[in-house]
Order: structure tokens, then sequence, then C-alpha cells
């Protein structure tokens, strides 16, 4: 069965490390903030100026001062710290956010990744996503394998605009963990009960698959 | 003799000077920590053909949204505007000039524009459509866009305390591009909650220097908030 948006969080949060800085983008990103294991500390980065973004807060805590990168109301963290906007992407520019994860509409076999904008229809704006995409040391891009009229988003090329080049190596979808390098998909593991046959099928881009394929595991 | 006093008592004084066609940069993230009342200002005084450099362009009704009622903006240089029907309509007609940037880009060129540095190289936005017309560089292997910065004929912006020389602090993520936006305005206006005397904030925990302040003029702020998300009604 295909991964759930949860499920495919909760794959995204094995990638955590203890001590990691994370930037969580909106959508299936921002669950992953509910599956961090429990054995590691990482603090969250939201754009707007905060780095160790808590808990929504309960109702009487609500203030309209304290919010995150997708405008809503959030609480600080234990040991967070609020900043301006420069220092934040200075931040992110700089390197030393350790993990990004953020949506896309596609990605492709050299790593670029198309996610701000579809042509003839209203251009909202990239916010944050190519300062993000730039600077990232470590990228996760977490989207459907396929749209909805079953085309696949893991292509030879992006046909929409792009948000960055060359800049995503790890892409999980609701198929399968896949690395992108030299040129290439590599598939690396399946979710759970997916044949490596579907996989092929619904990947446009150059895909190799190397022996048997483990399937996701979930603790 | 007014020394740094910085503090004005009506609004007409704290945007007086502003005319058509002038570049206006705005604090502010969505509709958090903007300057309420020197928005409503402009919009009272009719000022028209601006150029508003801000992350975001407010919402229908709030905001820097309100300066779209009578068209009073006609280019917006920006991040992200969504959550604007007013707005798309204007684009769409052909009456709004939108110039989108990325949020980091737009936040440093705020900043290089009032440290004195004219451009800056940044690898943000490289073989996307906003390196379209720039200067590229080759730097220790990586590909850079040469971004020119941005300097308003005003700044507006928000903050939580003040003294009257101008010294302030924000309050939360309320901070944002304001301390940005402040350093870049040939006149900036700061709206706050409070105005304290001098020597009331502790020096050493001033988030902008009073030398960025031209006019200080204490507001009355609503705080919209635009999500409201708890524990409670988490989805």
């Amino acid at each position: 069965m295909a991964l759930s948006r949860e499920q495919i969080a909760k794959r995204v949060a094995m990638e955590l490390q203890d001590g990691y800085y994370v930037n969580l983008g909106i959508g299936i990103p921002t669950l992953v903030a509910n599956y961090v294991p429990s054995d590691i500390e990482v603090m969250l980065q939201s754009e707007n100026g905060l780095l160790g973004m808590g808990p929504y807060p309960t109702a009487s805590k609500v203030d309209a001062d304290m919010i995150n990168a997708g405008k809503e109301t959030v609480t600080a963290a234990k040991g967070a710290a609020i900043f301006s906007s420069a220092e934040s992407f200075a931040m992110i520019r700089g390197g030393h956010v350790d993990l990004t994860v953020l949506g896309a509409f596609e990605v492709d076999q050299h790593g670029n990744i198309a996610s701000w904008m579809i042509p003839n229809k209203l251009v909202k704006g990239m916010g944050g996503a190519m300062d993000l995409v730039a600077g990232a040391k470590n990228i996760i891009c977490t989207m459907t394998h396929a749209n909805k009229q079953g085309e696949s988003k893991l292509l030879s090329e992006c046909s929409l605009p792009l948000t960055g080049v060359g800049c995503i190596n790890k892409v999980i979808t609701d198929l399968a963990l896949l690395e992108i390098k030299d040129g290439a998909f590599y598939l690396l593991e399946r979710a759970p009960g997916i044949s490596t046959e579907e996989i092929i099928t619904k990947t446009a881009g150059k895909l190799i698959v190397a022996g048997d394929i483990p399937e996701m595991q979930f603790n | 003799m007014a020394g740094f006093d910085k503090v004005v008592t009506s609004y007409s004084e704290a945007m007086a000077g502003l005319t058509d066609g002038m570049t206006v940069i705005a604090g502010g993230f969505g509709l958090c920590g903007i300057p309420e009342g020197l928005i409503a200002q402009i919009k009272r005084q009719g000022t028209r053909d601006l150029t508003v450099v801000s992350n975001n362009c407010g919402i229908d009704g709030f905001g820097l949204g309100v300066l779209l009622e009578d068209k009073q903006i006609s280019k917006m240089i920006a991040s992200y505007v969504g959550e604007n029907a007013l707005f798309e309509q204007q684009l769409l007609s052909g009456e709004l000039d939108v110039e989108l940037t990325p949020q980091g880009t737009l936040a440093e060129k705020m900043r290089a524009g009032g440290a004195g540095i004219p451009a800056f190289y940044t690898a943000t936005g490289v073989g996307t459509v906003v390196a379209e017309g720039k200067e590229t560089r080759h730097i220790n292997g990586r590909d850079y866009l040469l971004e020119p910065s941005i300097t308003g004929d005003f700044a507006i912006i928000k903050a939580y305390k003040a003294d009257r020389y101008g010294n302030c602090i924000y309050r939360h993520t309320a901070m944002n591009f304001n301390p940005m936006a402040a350093t870049a305005g040939k006149i900036t206006v700061l709206e706050v909650e409070e105005i304290v005397e001098p020597g009331e904030l502790e020096p050493s925990q001033i988030h902008t220097p009073g030398i960025y302040i031209d006019r200080v003029i204490k507001g009355e702020f609503e705080k919209r908030i635009e999500k409201v998300t708890t524990r409670d009604n988490n989805k």
C-alpha cells in the first residue's frame, strides 16, 4: 500500500539525527515534527526568525506576535532564540541548518526541484523556498510519486519553473525512498507492499535498481 | 531644541513628506509586526503610484492590503503575495506590477541597502527565473547571482518599545523584517506600543539603535492573526 501523509512524515523523521537544526516546509514536512524519535533532540527553525519552534499554543496562550513561517500561531520551545529575517536567512544561506524538508511538484534526476510556480495559474511567490534549497546542506523532498492523473513527478527534466538546480539528494514519496546522484534516481527502499515494478513504472526519470530492494522498516 | 527626541504626536506628522511615486519599505511578516497606524495614514493621505517593498502585501482589508483598495500601489516587491483577492485582480488587469523576490534575498537587499552595500552575490535563485537578466559569477566552484540592494524614500516599521531617541526593541517574531527595513529608509518612521524615556531600555538589549530612526509615534494595534492554531484544534 502506498504510504499515507503521516507515514511519509514518519519515514522522514527516521532520517533525523540528534542535535540537528531542521527547517520543515508546509504540508507533509510540517507533520515530521510529530514523529521526532524520543531518544534524540532536534531544534526546528522557522524562517520568519525562530530557532526552537514549539507546539501550537493552548487557546489562552495565543499571541499575535508569535507565529511561524506558515503564519500559524506557535510557541517557543525551551532554549529557543528569536531574530530578524536577515539573521534567519544567514543561517540558511550560510549552510548552518542541518536539514531542510520540503514538498515539490516535480524533482528530476539531476537534483533540480520545481515547487513554487505553475504557469498560467496564479503566482503567489517563492517565499523562502529558493533560499532554503540553495543553502541547506541536506535536503529531503517529500511528495507523492505520481500526480492524480498517474503521471510521474520524478522526471528526467523538470517541466515547471525551477526553485533550485542540482540541490536535491533524497526523495521520500508514498511509494519509495530514493537518492539522487550522478544524474539518476537510485531506488533504496520500497513502501511496504509496493513492488519494484510499480516504482519503475511510475518513475519517468532514469532509475537505478541494484539488487533486491528492501521494504521500509517502521519502528 | 529637540535634540534626539524623535517623538511625533500625529500620524500626519509621522508620514509628512511622502509623495506620489515614492518607494516605501515596510517591516512585517504577514500581519505580524506591521505598522498598522502608518499604513492607515498612507491610505488617508491618498498617496499614489507607490512602490512598496515588503515580504507580503497584507490581506484583503487589513495590513498593506488596504492600500490596494484605492489603487495606491503601482509596484510591489515581495516574496509571497497569496491570501489577497484584490492583489490578484490588479495584477491580472495590469494595474499592479510585482517583482517576486526570494525571502532571504529580500531581507539581504534591505540589510545591504541600509549598510551602504550596493549589491551582493548569492546562490539563491541560480538557474531559475530570478536569475534572468542578472550577472552571474563563478566563485570558489559555485555560481552566484549579483543582486542589487534596496533603499526606500521611506521605511515604515513597528516595534514593541522605543525610547524617545528611537532606540527600540521588538517582541517575539514581530521582529522579522523590521530591523532591516529600519536601516533602508531615507526617512524611517517607527510605530510602537509604548514609548519610554531614554535610559529606561538596557543599552545592550536594544535591537535597532536610534540612529536609524527619524520619527517615533505611539500607536494602537489590532494585531489581527492570519491563522489561529492551537493544540486543541490542531488537525
